[in-house]
């Protein structure tokens, strides 16, 4: 599965990338992640609230920090 | 942080330590006047005006549908509309200063095109709710309306330029533009969203409300019967949280009050702690940089000052709020009004870092003719809020 967080560079961006990969971690999830901040290409992807979250290509959040439980749900899902 | 560049911090602290003469008059009284200046924020700013300030905050960002607001951006919508929605939505957009370069690409890239874009990317951060309040608070509220009014028609003075000038080549990129994607969020119900931000803001200005400088008139009633008021709003706060709001809600909301707190309060804090150690309190003359030297460059109102203001401001970095501290040393030690507003408009607006970013949206050509309307605009409106104060 492709995991990527899509942001500027800020805190909240950060903190995302990281809360991911601890979920995906304790879940022994297989993840293919990337971190992209390139505003080019978050305009390009119609990302325009950060930070955002998307899953093989599709957003799954966007604007703001999900909670752990809720990356482990969308996580879980794909 | 990497080894290397803990090494490297570890090697200028020591030869700042080492260096610098602690034992000079002049040194030491600016070290304290850098925590005087802390300890005054401390008691004046943070409990009524800070930490509401922040709630205020965490809740525009949670519970406000920002999606409804960003389809006013799409290629499709009513130009009018889109430059208005451009010049004042960073008050509710821009909260957090990392949002602004992700929703100026995408206006640029995907929706309106590069004037409501650039009238966004001038007014979002100098209007987001936490600079106005903290504007109006410390520096006094004419500058905090100044700046309202002067970001919102300059943002759309530089946008409708930007895309008059750039007309050309707007329309061949508008061909080949792509479309907006992103998921669309049901907005809460509208009365209930006014009535609960109605009531928050009031409660934030009851908190705030200055001792009139006359012991009569109704400014100076309310400011006798501010905590009853402040009182009333809060107990309807409560209520309606209680019945409208889910505890999941209330949870989300104080976690993004604490986030923003945890991202803007340390930086300010340093920037409060510095800008004293530089400048020192308004009224003392204790901080390093000596007055004359303010005074000479940026005192009074004239077109230099403000000119000089501005190319400060677009070229320094600030970070969220910190150049309300800087502001006050500044103008305490003899900065004009006029080149006081030049650099709140410039400042959070443009810095050498987010011109990167620009520039690697816009290229070279755009991004030049940006700064140059930008310190343009900025100086203008210094001039003219100089005069009018004055």
């Amino acid at each position: 599965m492709k995991v990527e967080v899509l942001g500027p560079g800020c805190k909240n961006c950060k903190t995302l990338a990281e809360r991911v990969k601890k979920v995906a971690e304790e879940e022994g999830l297989e993840i293919d992640f990337a971190y992209i901040d390139d505003m080019n290409e978050l305009a390009e992807r119609g990302i325009a609230l950060t930070p955002a979250l998307m899953i093989n290509g599709e957003a799954a959040v966007t604007g703001k920090v999900p909670s752990k439980e809720e990356i482990k749900n969308i996580l879980s899902k794909n | 942080m990497s080894r290397n560049k803990k090494i490297l911090l570890f090697i200028i602290t020591f030869i700042a330590v080492y260096f610098i003469p602690f034992d000079s008059a002049t040194i030491q009284e600016a070290i304290a006047e850098g925590f005087l200046m802390l300890q005054y924020y401390a008691q004046e700013h943070v409990i009524f005006c800070l930490i509401p300030a922040f709630f205020v905050a965490g809740a525009i960002a949670n519970f406000l549908s920002q999606q409804a607001i960003i389809k006013y951006f799409g290629a499709e919508a009513n130009k009018i509309l889109s430059y208005s929605v451009a010049s004042v939505s960073g008050a509710i957009l821009a909260v957090c200063s990392c949002t602004v370069l992700p929703l100026f690409a995408s206006i640029y890239k995907t929706g309106a095109g590069i004037g409501p874009a650039t009238a966004f990317l001038y007014s979002g951060p100098a209007i987001n709710v936490l600079a106005i309040i903290l504007t109006a608070r410390v520096l006094g509220w004419q500058l905090g309306l100044a700046r309202v009014i002067g970001a919102v028609i300059f943002a759309l003075i530089i946008g409708i330029l930007m895309a008059l000038i750039f007309h050309q080549s707007e329309e061949e990129r508008q061909n080949s533009m792509v479309t907006a994607g992103g998921e669309g969020e049901p907005p809460r119900t509208g009365w209930q969203n006014i009535s609960y931000f109605a009531i928050l803001i009031l409660t934030l200005i009851f908190l705030a409300w200055a001792e009139p400088e006359q012991a009569e008139g109704l400014w100076y009633r309310i400011y006798q019967i501010r905590w009853f008021l402040a009182g009333l709003t809060l107990a309807i706060l409560a209520v309606m949280l209680y019945r409208w709001f889910t505890r999941q809600e209330i949870k989300e909301w104080l976690a993004e009050t604490w986030n923003f707190t945890e991202l803007i309060a340390p930086l300010l804090f340093a920037g409060v702690l510095i800008a004293g150690f530089l400048m020192g309190r308004p009224g003392t003359e204790a901080g390093l940089i000596p007055e004359h030297v303010v005074a000479d460059f940026v005192g009074g109102n004239s077109l230099s000052a403000n000119f000089l203001a501005s190319i400060l401001g677009a070229f320094m970095y600030f970070a969220t709020l910190t150049e309300v501290p800087i502001l006050e040393g500044l103008m305490g030690l003899g900065m004009g009004d006029g080149p006081a507003l030049a650099l709140l408009l410039a400042g959070p607006a443009l810095s050498l870092p987010n011109m990167l970013v620009i520039h690697s949206v816009l290229g070279t050509k755009k991004t030049s003719v940006f700064i140059v309307l930008v310190v343009i605009m900025a100086t203008l409106s210094g001039l003219i809020y100089g005069n009018i104060v004055l």
